[in-house]
């Protein structure tokens, strides 16, 4: 193990490996420790998705900017990550949904993200197989630009790249404590060894709250379980991700044919657990029958459960904090890191290489959260 | 050059040489293995292929792999239709 390094990323999932790289990239000195292996976290057990339509600001010029880097990151990266665009359909049930839906749309197209609305018989042109009376839709949004990607494959070509960068990425490593001289990092103590630095990124997922109170921050992030279930493969019959505000499922078909999707169970009310429910496997399969009747001949698979790593606004906790020098947080994406990763890797490589803070940055701190006026994002599923 | 195209998962269509690549690529995780290659995520639940690629995994690197690094076993065990799961037992 090596004894020094610039920066020590602390979480091998998908924004430790592409923050990672990116430093790698500007000759800076970085390891990746990680207690398991990469993408054994959120990274690992997610729904793939890649989504630009969201309701507050930050969410959607992230997504939007990510995009940009998934269009060419297997070009970037030297290997095929899967992304693919059949976009996002969202359904939208009633007047309310659609005022919302409209005021999210402007907000996104201001941006410059492509969302058009569909009416009601417009759906089934987008997604054949929806049955739009069961699911009682009266409309929907559609982003044809939005899309999934392998995230294994993501986070594993991120990390070679990141090693042929010269990073250094240890897994089954687990940290210990992070010492401090006042308000200065020292070192990093794992069970393999010390490793000295000056800079920490905290990117440990739903245990990022334990490797912050290291250094004495108290993180507001909560983990809550996530339930997700894969079919066997059919015949491609749609490119499209479907999702539900109201109903809270999404599922979509990946590229080899399985459908994949998950859907909150009501009574589920957060902590560290994992094991799968038959709540939720009796939701999910009514649920998507209800959407898609067709698939009542389909054979569910596995069905496995994941965490989300959610913040009192349901938006990420990004960048330096302001008590302890170089402790940058980089955790709380609330269900949506792996969307995000390739453009939140890019700011914060701004700020850690060239100190650059961007207004998102900013937007972002775990400061705001002494500002009672926080905006909820509304647009999560799962 | 290794050249085996034993078949040694069948849902996936993955052969013992297709493992070996990978183990040769660096992916000596029999997790990091298993997301690589998608072995063990199809319907028979990696009941075929976990031991197979453990053995193999365990020959090329000569390290033995732990008990509990085995993938977890996900629910239903065997497939199940979405009708009959979301039917309400009457």
């Amino acid at each position: 193990m090596k004894q020094k390094s610039d920066v020590v990323i602390v979480g091998g999932g998908v924004n430790g490996c592409s923050l990672a790289y990116n430093l790698a990239k500007h000759d800076i000195d970085v390891i990746v420790v990680e207690k398991k292996y990469l993408s054994s976290g959120a990274t690992g057990t997610c729904g793939a998705g890649i989504r630009q339509q969201w309701s507050t600001m930050e969410n959607a010029q992230l997504a939007f900017k990510s995009v940009k880097i998934f269009e060419k990151l297997s070009k970037e990266l030297g290997e095929d990550i899967e992304f693919r665009q059949g976009g996002y359909l969202i359904v939208v049930h009633d007047k309310k949904d659609m005022k919302q839906a409209e005021k999210n749309l402007e907000m996104q197209r201001s941006l410059g993200i492509k969302v058009d609305i569909l009416n009601s018989k417009q759906i089934n042109d987008v997604v054949s197989i929806l049955d739009v009376k069961g699911m009682n839709a009266i409309g929907a949004t559609f982003c044809p630009t939005d899309g999934h990607a392998n995230p294994f494959k993501t986070t594993f070509a991120y990390a070679n790249a990141a090693r042929r960068y010269g990073a250094e990425i240890y897994t089954h490593t687990t940290v210990l404590d992070i010492k401090l001289n006042k308000n200065k990092i020292i070192d990093v103590k794992t069970d393999k060894g010390i490793i000295k630095t000056n800079t920490v990124v905290n990117a440990a997922g739903v245990w990022s709250k334990e490797v912050s109170s290291m250094v004495g921050i108290k993180l507001p992030n909560k983990p809550f379980r996530k339930e997700i279930m894969v079919t066997e493969r059919m015949k491609p019959s749609f490119e499209a991700m479907v999702i539900s505000f109201k109903d809270g499922i999404y599922f979509s078909q990946q590229q080899e044919g399985q459908i994949v999707g998950g859907i909150p169970i009501p009574e589920e009310k957060g902590g560290f657990k994992t094991l799968p429910t038959f709540s939720f496997i009796q939701h999910m399969s009514r649920t998507l029958t209800r959407y898609a009747p067709v698939l009542k001949h389909v054979n569910m698979l596995r069905h496995w459960t994941g965490f989300y790593d959610v913040t009192p606004d349901s938006r990420p906790i990004l960048g330096e904090s302001t008590k302890i020098n170089g402790f940058i947080e980089c955790n709380g994406f609330s269900g949506h890191g792996f969307m995000l990763s390739p453009m939140v890797s890019k700011i914060l490589c701004d700020y850690i290489a060239e100190g650059k803070i961007s207004e998102i940055l900013q937007d972002l701190s775990l400061e705001r959260f002494k500002d009672k006026k926080i905006e909820h994002e509304m647009n999560v599923v799962g | 050059m290794k050249k085996n195209k034993a078949i040694v998962c069948r849902c996936e269509d993955i052969t013992e040489e297709d493992v070996i690549n990978a183990i040769d690529e660096g992916y000596v995780d029999l997790e990091e293995l298993r997301k690589k290659l998608r072995i063990g995520m199809g319907p028979c639940q990696g009941r075929v292929c976990i031991q197979l690629v453990t053995k193999i995994l365990e020959g090329e690197t000569g390290k033995k792999v732990p008990k509990k690094s085995q993938p977890t076993s996900r629910p239903p065990i065997v497939p199940v239709s979405l009708g009959t799961l979301a039917s309400d037992g009457k």
